[in-house]
């Protein structure tokens, strides 16, 4: 009996749902676009994060207290090495280079090889290219979304102009990389780090014999503070004091530098979810209104007033649903537009399980909120003033 | 149930006991008087027609002995059972089990067929769905419409999709069945085909029938004819007499 009288309750609530195809069509697309652009607002803030969640425990980085775009000499290397706890150390100099044109933006490290590799494991590199790149001076690698976007091949010859350096470099594609997860940027270029310190000393011999920041491998995770001040004490009233800190602070500090974007972005998603549930509960309250007299008729019939809300509900959350799944489906060829149209600002922008998840739950509660006036209304009618029969 | 109320309350044992009925609507800061001091006594298989002017309290006497309504005051005995003192969700167990209703627009629901319609208070019953078509196929036969099932009430006429009413209120077998205005919205061919089927059904299953309406000739199918006047069916005018079925 539970199942039969369900199927007629589903039966009333699709034919409700088709009762204004305009109406629903209407409402549909709304939900839908709110939901796409939840999910794609979601999605870019999710990519701003992607450097701090793609961050390892055991990595921390050391840069010059005073600001990141003041270097550290070379020196401080075996210094570091020695500190205990430490397993490992590599260093890299971001490059701030143009490849051809100024909109060919992507981001650039000069880096001591023979152990950077080492220290990012999510970076998978064929063995016989990663013997090729350690062995030529000129050599550099890059990602796969890089190599795809520039049409690059091993062995092209890649000219790049400095911002930062005087420095004119020629590089010759040796290795590709790829990301051991989805979430991994394969935006970036690496090459060796000596081969730009040659050309400082030759063209700006101050600025030569500098690394932009220190990477450190600790053995321990739960001893990175303690590694991290040790770094730190070592160099404490230098010329260049340093400021160590686990790989995800690092990555958190260039987020805070837009946390005002961020915020702002995350207002507006919800500011569009905010619209898009008062347009759904006026199309709910406006159709419970007009079938009020059908809502005191079953109660006439003996329908309790929560078969009324069942009925309403389902039918919220219906369009609800289906607005947010179609919402969810589009935002995977739009995320791919986007991603294509803004490569240079956003490496990693894919539409994550938890974005699908939330704007889901989202579509969920939008239905149901919407449902409850109209519901509230329709339990609590007395079927006189339902049937607006006063004889 | 009966034995917890005096005699005199339960007047001539009938189906249906009114002693003392009031009612009264709110309007903003106004209180509006629809039914004053109504007694009535209708016995069961009898098929009663209340008449009176717009406005005299019919519809809303109506209500009350279909449960769809509270009075404000008074005795509203049916088979023994108080029904002003059940709680709302005992009232709809009610009168999906003992009223069946009939409006005077038909208030089927738009987006079932007449099947769907009639079968809709069966769904509260247990029944299987086989035992409900068959029900549902019997009541639609009786109103003439085995052929009009899988139509929508918008593809019948008036008095077709009123006939759909009229089995959508039998089907359960209620014990009364409260009919109200049955023939206001139809021609007058139509009214008759629903008049007659009403007196036919009527004659055939000895269903208690109250019916409001205006219409005299309506009402002449009915065994007695009680007239409301700005609410008051005085106590004192109480002019049953048994029927002879």
């Amino acid at each position: 009996m539970v199942y039969l009288y369900n199927s007629m309750v589903f039966k009333i609530i699709y034919r409700n749902i088709l009762r204004h195809r305009l109406r629903t069509i209407l409402t549909v697309t709304g939900m839908a676009v709110a939901i796409l652009s939840f999910g794609l607002l979601r999605t870019v803030v999710g990519a701003w994060y992607a450097g701090v969640e793609g961050s390892s425990a055991y990595r921390l980085v050391t840069r010059n207290a005073v600001s990141l775009i003041f270097r550290l000499p070379l020196a401080y290397l075996s210094k570091i090495r020695a500190v205990p706890g430490v397993s490992a150390v590599s260093y890299s100099t971001w490059f701030g280079g143009i490849y051809i044109d100024e909109k060919n933006f992507f981001p650039q490290f000069a880096i001591e090889a023979r152990h950077y590799l080492d220290l990012y494991p999510e970076f998978i590199i064929p063995e016989e290219q990663k013997l090729a790149f350690l062995k030529e001076r000129q050599a550099a690698i890059a990602g796969r979304q890089l190599v795809e976007k520039y049409g690059w091949r091993l062995g092209d010859i890649i000219p790049i102009r400095s911002t930062h350096y005087p420095a004119n470099l020629e590089f010759v594609l040796r290795g590709i990389y790829t990301g051991v997860e989805k979430s991994t940027d394969e935006g970036r270029f690496f090459f060796h780090w000596d081969y730009l310190n040659e050309t400082l000393e030759k063209n700006a011999p101050n600025l030569a014999n500098h690394v932009g920041v220190y990477i450190i491998q600790v053995n321990d995770p739960d001893q990175a503070a303690l590694v991290a001040a040790q770094v730190d004490e070592l160099f404490k009233n230098s010329l260049a004091e340093t400021l160590t800190e686990t790989e995800k602070a690092f990555q958190l500090g260039f987020v805070a530098m837009t946390e005002a974007i961020l915020m702002s972005i995350q207002v507006v998603s919800f500011l569009v979810i905010g619209v898009i549930l008062v347009v759904l509960a006026n199309t709910m309250a406006m159709t419970a209104r007009e079938r009020m007299n059908e809502y005191a008729t079953l109660k006439t019939l003996g329908f309790q007033p929560w078969h009324l809300v069942g009925l309403i509900g389902g039918e919220s959350i219906a369009i609800a649903l289906i607005g947010g799944i179609i919402g969810l489906v589009l935002s995977f060829p739009a995320a791919q537009i986007f991603r294509s149209a803004l490569s240079q600002y956003f490496r990693i922008f894919h539409v994550s399980s938890v974005t699908l998840i939330v704007g889901l739950l989202t579509s969920l509660g939008v239905g149901v909120i919407s449902a409850i006036f109209p519901s509230w209304q329709a339990a609590r009618v007395s079927i006189a003033e339902g049937l607006r029969r006063i004889g | 149930m009966v034995d917890e109320y005096p005699e005199e309350i339960c007047g001539n044992g009938g189906l249906v006991e009114i002693r003392h009925l009031y009612k009264s609507y709110r309007r903003g800061s106004q209180t509006i008087p629809v039914l004053n001091d109504v007694c009535l006594s209708i016995q069961a298989g009898e098929f009663l027609a209340l008449m009176g002017p717009s406005g005299s309290g019919k519809s809303t006497l109506l209500n009350l002995i279909a449960g769809i309504d509270r009075p404000d005051e008074g005795i509203l005995l049916i088979d023994g059972i108080n029904i002003p003192t059940l709680s709302e969700a005992a009232l709809a167990v009610w009168r999906s089990r003992h009223v069946g209703f009939i409006f005077q627009f038909y208030n089927l629901i738009p987006v079932l067929t007449a099947f769907e319609n009639v079968e809709l208070p069966l769904l509260l019953t247990d029944l299987p769905k086989p035992e409900r078509r068959q029900h549902v196929e019997v009541a639609l036969s009786l109103v003439g419409l085995e052929d009009r099932m899988h139509h929508y009430p918008q593809q019948l006429s008036g008095g077709q999709q009123q006939r759909v009413a009229i089995a959508r209120a039998l089907i359960t077998d209620p014990t009364i069945i409260a009919a109200d205005e049955p023939t206001g919205d139809l021609d007058k061919v139509s009214a008759e085909e629903i008049m007659e089927l009403l007196s036919g059904l009527h004659q055939e299953f000895h269903k208690t029938i109250i019916m409001v309406t205006h219409d005299p000739r309506a009402a002449a199918k009915a065994h007695r004819i009680r007239h409301l006047d700005k609410g008051i069916l005085n106590c004192e005018d109480e002019d049953y007499k048994p029927l002879e079925l």
